[in-house]
This record gives structure tokens, C-alpha cells and sequence, in this order.
């Protein structure tokens, strides 16, 4: 039997060999779920803006709507992306199909909402703040959106943050938009899928053990920076 | 504008790792056991070598990998469902198909060996035992190669497992390891490929039960995408990856390719 003791062992001989294949394979987990969380924070950060801030008809169902499509399973929205992506779909033309953009653009999609979701609701606590404040200055909408992302910027960086852990831990919609292809689309999460399926439950635990510690270490630069960014902030 | 800068920069790293896959490479789409048993790791490095076009493959079960490449998403098809594959071919998808290589399929079992089979050479009789006993069997249940070869086992050994499907009869509906990890843990008989068997990792106190079968005989083939379907296909590189294959050195790189001191594949391309 595999022992998990064995799993950790080989996650450190792995780490300290330098292995240049599972650099690649972390340096491109990283580059795809960063480019992902940063551009569905661009999409994701004002559509919160707006609807926490705007009283419109139909809200309401807007916003149960956003909710439940942070639970997007990423096989679906996998399949989705292939069939528009495939050579034979409406966007085959791009041949984006089986790159780093395609599993960028399905991780978009799978992340976006969760950040539109839940800076919605940190902003619309935040307005009900400020609102009054903001009225007696006659602030326009878009100075209230600017001046609220501002404001709020620390709690939207753990907003980004689920949205990062979101998108560097799903598998399923990589693999299919991805293809999981050596030296070209593969990952963490594809890697361990891949060990897994060779019956190396090892090597697959190691890797996961790895992606765990990037995991870990993207959330204490984001911490530093906050707790630096803090710091300055009343000195 | 910092912002803009930042918005810039992220849609250049978008549009340059799309560009770097353009040059001179193809798309194989390809079986499950040729990749989880490290045969393309080893043979990849040698055409690549040769002709300087960068092969990338995409392993998935045969069913799927049909269908990805009926969508032309792919320059080339290697799997192992010959059905499937003439099928593929008389559809004007593919343009040729070539027998490549072959091994054979095995029915793995646990030490205990509930239906006592162990040692059988006749895969009917042996399927019909399994039956009988109501002993655990996980089937691929993917419509890939192995679980087409399974079906049509099952068919010509008189039983219809599809009855018992949830009682002894466990469809994964997953690839090959992911069926092997769920049959070797809940203790049932398993079909796969020789190759993968041997490169699988997690084998735990299972053997291989049932063996020897002129009907367990596994070919692949490879098949070229048709261009006139699919205008993306990189024809001069399918070509050239196909043909590497089928020549005598393509064919003495498969031979040579061992794992724990087997040969995984036998080559057997037509010599013209």
C-alpha cells in the first residue's frame, strides 16, 4: 500500500531535484489561473460594482442568478468552451483549441462569477456604508463604482483570491479545452489526474502536496502585500 | 495609464502562448494506453528528432478521440477499434488507415479470485463464470476501444452484463487507470491492455487471471485526418508522423520499447 508518508517524501525529493518538467508544469498552472483571476477580476469587479450599487428592476433574480453560477461545474463549462473552440465550432477559425488560452478563457468563464458575486456583496455592505455620504456629494455612478473599488480594495483581494483557488484547483475544464498535452497545456491539476490514472498514487499525492504549497504561497504574497499596503497606509 | 499597461500586458501573454503552438506541429488523437504507458515519451523524442515537427498528443479513450477528430481537432488518429476505425475512414474523416502494432487484452483479478478463474485461456468461458458467480466486474463504460472489445466479448460469451449493470456489474464510464483504481478497490475483475497493465503502478496483490485468448488480440492503427474535411489538418507533418511509424524505423522503435524487461507493443505495419 502507498502511504501518504511516501507522498511527502517524493513531494520534497521533487522540489529539490529541480526537476525542469515539473517547473514547467507549475510555472503554466500559474500563468493560466493568474491571467484567469486577474482577467475575470477586470470583468468580475464592476459587474459586482454595478448591480450592488444600482436598484433596477428584475434585481433580484439577477442576483440569485449570479449566485448559482458560482457553482458552474467546470466539466460544463469544459464542454462549452470545446464547442466553440473545436475546429468545427463557431470560433474554430482562432485554432485556440489545446493552448494555454483556451484553459485561460475557460477559467475566465468559470471564475468570473464568483468574483462578481462576491464583491457584490462586499461592496453593497460598504455602500449602505457611505451611501448618505456619497449622495450629499453628488458623486456620479461612476465616481461611486471608482471610489468603492477603491475602498474596498483589501476584501476584493481575498474576492480575487477564491477566485485564484477556484480556478488553479479545478481539472475538469482544463483537460477537455487543454487536452492535457506534455510541454505544451499541462498542469498541476491534469498531472495529477494523469499520475493517477498510471496508478502512481504517490507521485499524484506529491504533486498535489506541491500544489497545495503554491496554493499556500500565493496567499501569503497577497497577505504581505495587504499587511505592507496597510502598514503604509497609517504612517 | 498603470491600468491600461496591466490590460495590455495580460492580453499580450494571452495572444503569445496561442501563437507558440502554431509553427510545425501536429495534433494526435490518440488512445489512453500508448500514452499512460510511456510509449510516445520514448518514441516522441526520436520522429521529433528526425523531422523537426512537434507532436503533441491528446489522450483520451478511443471513442472520444473518434469524435474529436471527426471535429478536426486533431492532424491524426491512433487508437484501437478497427470497426470504428474503418468506419472513421469509409465517412471521408480519414483518408488511410494503417495496422500499426498490437498486443493483447487481459482480465486482471484479485488474489482470491472469487470466480476461480485463474488460468483460464478462454475469455467466453471464463466471462461466463464471472457471471455465473455474480463476481465483481468493473467495465470501462466509456465506448473506447477496450470497452467496445469487452462488449463484443461479453456478446459472443452468450451473457448480457448490461442486466446486472450496478450489481456485479460496475460501468466506471472512465479511462483505464481510473477503472483500474476502482476495480482493484472494490475487489472486482478487471479488462485492460497488456501495456498499461504492465506500466500500471497500483497493481496492489491483483494478477493478470485470464490470458491467451486468439479473441483478447489488441490492434492499433493510425489514421491520417482528411484534409479535404478538415482544412486545418497539417497534412505534410500527419504525413510525415505516419509514415515514420509504419517505416522500418518507426517499427523497430515500437519493438523496442520495454518496460519491467517487456515488450509493450508488436509492431505489424503492412511492408510495401
Amino acid at each position: 500500500m502507498q502511504s501518504i508518508g511516501d507522498a511527502l517524501g517524493l513531494a520534497f525529493a521533487l522540489v529539490f531535484s529541480g526537476d525542469p518538467d515539473l517547473l514547467e508544469i507549475v510555472l503554466l498552472s500559474l500563468r493560466v489561473s493568474l491571467t484567469a483571476t486577474a482577467l475575470a477580476c477586470l470583468i468580475g469587479f464592476p459587474i459586482g460594482a454595478l448591480v450592488a450599487i444600482g436598484r433596477f428592476p428584475g434585481r433580484n433574480a439577477v442576483l440569485v442568478f449570479m449566485n448559482a453560477l458560482m457553482g458552474l461545474p467546470p466539466v460544463v463549462v469544459g464542454l462549452m468552451v470545446y464547442l466553440h473552440l473545436s475546429r468545427s465550432g463557431p470560433l474554430g477559425f482562432l485554432g485556440l483549441l489545446y493552448t494555454p488560452t483556451a484553459m485561460i478563457i475557460a477559467q475566465i468563464i468559470l471564475i468570473a462569477p464568483i468574483v462578481a458575486a462576491l464583491s457584490r456583496q462586499v461592496l453593497e455592505d460598504l455602500h449602505s456604508e457611505y451611501a448618505e455620504q456619497f449622495r450629499s456629494l453628488c458623486l456620479t455612478r461612476l465616481q461611486t463604482v471608482q471610489a468603492l473599488l477603491w475602498d474596498a480594495r483589501y476584501s476584493l483581494l481575498t474576492v480575487g483570491l477564491a477566485g485564484f483557488g477556484r480556478a488553479v484547483a479545478e481539472v475538469g475544464a482544463v483537460i477537455i479545452v487543454g487536452g492535457n498535452i506534455d510541454h505544451l497545456t499541462r498542469v498541476m491539476t491534469t498531472a495529477i489526474a494523469l499520475e493517477t490514472s498510471k496508478g502512481d498514487l504517490a507521485l499524484a499525492l506529491a504533486l498535489g502536496i506541491i500544489l497545495l504549497v503554491i496554493a499556500l504561497g500565493v496567499n501569503a504574497a497577497v497577505q504581505s502585500v495587504r499587511m505592507t499596503a496597510t502598514r503604509q497606509a497609517y504612517v | 495609464m498603470r491600468f491600461k499597461q496591466l490590460i495590455a500586458s495580460l492580453l499580450a501573454l494571452t495572444v503569445a502562448s496561442a501563437a507558440s503552438a502554431q509553427d510545425t506541429s501536429i495534433i494526435v488523437q490518440s488512445t489512453t494506453s500508448t500514452a499512460n504507458s510511456g510509449l510516445y515519451d520514448y518514441l516522441l523524442p526520436m520522429f521529433q528528432d528526425a523531422s523537426g515537427v512537434q507532436v503533441n498528443v491528446v489522450a483520451v479513450g478511443t471513442g472520444q478521440a473518434i469524435r474529436n477528430a471527426q471535429n478536426c481537432d486533431g492532424d491524426v488518429l491512433l487508437v484501437h477499434a478497427k470497426p470504428a476505425e474503418e468506419k472513421f475512414v469509409a465517412e471521408g474523416y480519414g483518408t488511410v488507415r494503417t495496422d500499426l502494432m498490437y498486443n493483447d487484452f487481459v482480465i486482471v483479478g484479485p488474489e482470491a479470485d472469487p470466480a476461480g478463474v485463474a488460468g483460464m485461456t478462454d475469455v467466453q468461458a471464463a466471462l461466463s463464470k464471472i457471471a455465473e458467480s455474480e463476481a465483481l466486474f468493473a467495465s470501462r463504460g466509456d465506448d473506447s476501444g477496450t470497452h467496445k472489445k469487452e462488449l463484443s466479448l461479453w456478446a459472443s460469451s452468450g451473457v448480457d452484463p448490461s442486466a446486472a449493470s450496478g450489481a456485479w456489474y460496475r460501468e466506471t464510464g472512465s479511462g483505464m487507470g481510473a477503472t483500474l483504481n476502482a476495480g482493484i478497490g472494490m475487489g472486482a475483475y478487471v479488462m485492460t491492455d497488456r501495456a498499461t497493465w504492465i506500466s500500471f503502478a497500483n497493481k496492489q496483490d491483483y494478477q493478470i487471471r485470464v490470458e491467451g485468448d486468439d479473441d483478447m488480440f489488441n490492434q492499433y492503427g493510425v489514421i491520417q485526418v482528411n484534409p479535404d474535411k478538415c482544412p486545418s489538418v497539417n497534412v505534410e507533418a500527419a504525413q510525415a508522423f505516419a509514415d515514420w511509424l509504419v517505416s522500418a524505423e518507426g517499427q523497430s522503435a515500437i519493438a523496442g520499447y520495454k518496460v519491467a524487461d517487456q515488450q509493450l507493443f508488436f509492431p505489424n505495419a503492412p511492408t510495401n
